[in-house]
């Protein structure tokens, strides 16, 4: 239990930080929050909100959950990912002054470009769920990381469960 | 850097290779000569008395150079030196006779001989090989001029045409290696592109640590390096002239991502993956014209493309079978066909630059190998067993694999290694940092 609560704290912090991460877009945009981009690396809670509003990119991480999980090798989505899903079509089509970049990430029982397409793989299976629930196209892109940024550190199960994973990161701004 | 030093040099004397000396390496019947198909158990032990310094200010080059001369065919497991301590006579001057009797009775089979001048920044090395059981020089003394600066190359250059004189095939000792220096803990690792001699030496880095580096790849000719950047924010293909450490992105065929690139044999385009909409294929791109091509058309993925030495053929793979499997297909794309059959998954093919043997990276039963088969999949060979090795590189004359090996667990860390294509002499490349992705150059002009 306890184990999991540090855990779950870690993720926390690591979303807080991916979520405030300026300039997503490439900046052509503006519209992103200034307040976002803090000296020290990003970590600003202000604009966040707190994981209780349900305008808050904090509530759209925490509480609904940026991230599904995969099996090993895998970028079918399993009934608990699509559950998790809907809450983020749901809340992005509430908000359509949000983007959001699909992060598609492997363990790291693989080779490394295999990896990186395989993270394509699962960035894009969130894609389309998403866009099937309504979410227009052009708010969300894809990007993959590979094996390039684990969560998790260990090399076991326990670890690569959770860096099998694809994470929507949301950013204030409109379409250019 | 590169060409002026290669201007200086004196025309390069052909090998002298012998044929039919397949006999042992340490029968003494036939000449000097290691046959490195037949699996040297023993290597051949050689004296490389001290170069001579012939002008004041030219002895830490002198013993520099025979240093590095020694160390590179010692690394090879090929050679062994012998003790300086066990010698008999003194060397003598570069042009005094060989007391060959003395360096038998040593069995020193080969002697190396070498003088060092400095005038202003020019630093002049000779040498001579003698076969002491055969009594005489095997090929002709030789000279080698250049800056200074170059005291590292000219020392391999000279271990170079003692490899080739021996072996009859080229060496691999001139040559540089670009690969990502990485560094921070495994959740937060920073990666940046780096060069350096093969064995460790002259280490420059060519980006910072601000975008995720990816997998760099030589051109044929070592003038410009194709890698994955982060730097958009998004994997782009990014292409660096090494003398200037000018980069660009590359304008490929419209797609999310691009990745895995590699030089055409010509070095005129480049072989890559782009991802679209999930699904990951290969593709061709003229750097001069920016004109695009695709190569593979299915709904899996197609990555980590190795084209052949001739140009004509592209082994890649693909798990359209289900899993990770390796492909060949003509150099225009068409039908592949599979020839990896075993049990495990096969990735990172790499060509020979022999031509012979494709090398790969294999993973079965939770372990991971370094292996190399046949270009038709036959008489596959697993190099080597860890829990992560990936992505071998070829030397330049196609004989040692070059790979990164990752270690276990929450400070699991990547260095470098080297294995010969026999299995033998596996041993770490010093790096001052982790190391992963290693690309080896050609030799050095």
């Amino acid at each position: 239990m306890h184990m999991m609560t540090k855990a779950a704290l870690i993720l926390l912090a690591l979303s807080t930080t991916a979520c405030t991460r300026p300039d997503r877009f490439g900046g052509a945009n503006g519209g992103v929050d200034p307040n976002a981009a803090g000296a020290n690396g990003g970590i600003n809670a202000a604009p966040l909100g707190s994981a209780g509003d349900p305008n808050s990119p904090a509530y759209f991480s925490q509480t609904i959950g940026d991230r599904v999980l995969f099996v090993v090798d895998q970028s079918t989505l399993t009934p608990t990912a699509m559950a998790t899903l809907d809450g983020q079509s749901q809340w992005l089509l509430q908000h359509a002054d949000y983007l959001a970049v699909i992060e598609g990430h492997a363990d790291e029982q693989g080779t490394r470009e295999y990896n990186l397409a395989l993270g394509a793989r699962r960035a894009n299976a969130v894609r389309e769920y998403l866009i099937s629930k309504g979410v227009p196209s052009n708010r969300l892109r894809t990007v993959s990381y590979g094996k390039e940024r684990p969560i998790a550190v260990c090399s076991d199960e326990s670890c690569y469960s959770q860096n099998r994973r694809a994470v929507t990161v949301i950013s204030a701004g409109s379409i250019s | 850097m590169t060409r002026p030093f290669s201007t200086y040099f004196a025309a390069l004397l052909a090998a002298v290779l012998v044929a039919g000396a397949a006999t042992p390496v340490l029968a003494q019947s036939g000449p000097l000569r290691i046959t490195i198909d037949q699996g040297i158990m023993e290597p051949l032990p050689f004296a490389a008395p001290g170069f001579q310094a012939e002008t004041t200010g030219s002895e830490q080059f002198a013993a520099d150079i025979a240093r590095v001369v020694a160390e590179d065919l010692a690394g090879t497991g090929l050679f062994r030196q012998i003790d300086p301590a066990s010698f008999i006579s003194a060397p003598g001057g570069f042009g005094d006779q060989v007391a060959f009797a003395d360096w038998r009775a040593i069995n020193a089979q080969a002697l190396i001989k070498g003088a060092v001048s400095v005038s202003g920044g020019q630093l002049v090395v000779k040498f001579r090989l003698y076969d002491v059981f055969a009594g005489g020089e095997l090929g002709e003394g030789m000279q080698l001029a250049g800056t200074t600066d170059g005291w590292r190359r000219m020392a391999h250059k000279v271990a170079d045409q003692v490899y080739s004189r021996i072996t009859g095939e080229s060496g691999y000792f001139d040559s540089r290696v670009v690969f990502v220096s990485e560094s921070g803990p495994k959740d937060n690792r920073q990666k940046r592109l780096a060069i350096m001699d093969y064995d460790g030496a002259n280490l420059q880095y060519l980006t910072d640590s601000g975008s995720i580096v990816l997998a760099p790849r030589f051109s044929p000719s070592g003038d410009r390096v194709l890698y994955t950047s982060y730097e958009s924010g998004f994997p782009r293909i990014n292409l660096l002239d090494v003398a200037t450490v000018g980069r660009r992105e590359i304008q490929t065929q419209a797609g999310e991502m691009t990745f895995s690139p590699r030089f055409s044999h010509d070095g005129r385009s480049v072989i890559y993956s782009l991802s679209n909409g999930g699904n990951t294929d290969l593709y061709r791109t003229d750097l001069g014209t920016g004109q695009s091509s695709q190569l593979t058309n299915a709904p899996s993925i197609e990555t980590a493309p190795s084209l052949s030495p001739d140009g004509s053929q592209i082994v890649f793979e693909s798990d359209r079978s289900g899993t990770q499997q390796l492909y060949i297909m003509s150099a225009n794309g068409g039908e592949p066909r599979r020839i990896s059959f075993g049990d495990g998954r096969y990735g990172t093919p790499v060509w020979s630059p022999r031509g012979d043997l494709i090398a790969f990276t294999k993973q079965n039963q939770g372990r991971f190998h370094i292996g190399v088969m046949r270009t038709d999949g036959s008489e596959e060979r697993l190099l080597t067993a860890s829990f992560l090795d990936e992505g071998p590189t070829w030397s330049p004359n196609g004989r040692v694999v070059m790979f990164a090996r990752e270690t276990q667990g929450a400070s699991g860390a990547s260095t470098l290694y080297s294995v010969d294509v026999s299995g033998r002499n596996l041993k770490q490349v010093p790096t001052p940092g982790g190391a992963s992705d290693p690309s080896w150059g050609p030799l050095q002009p």
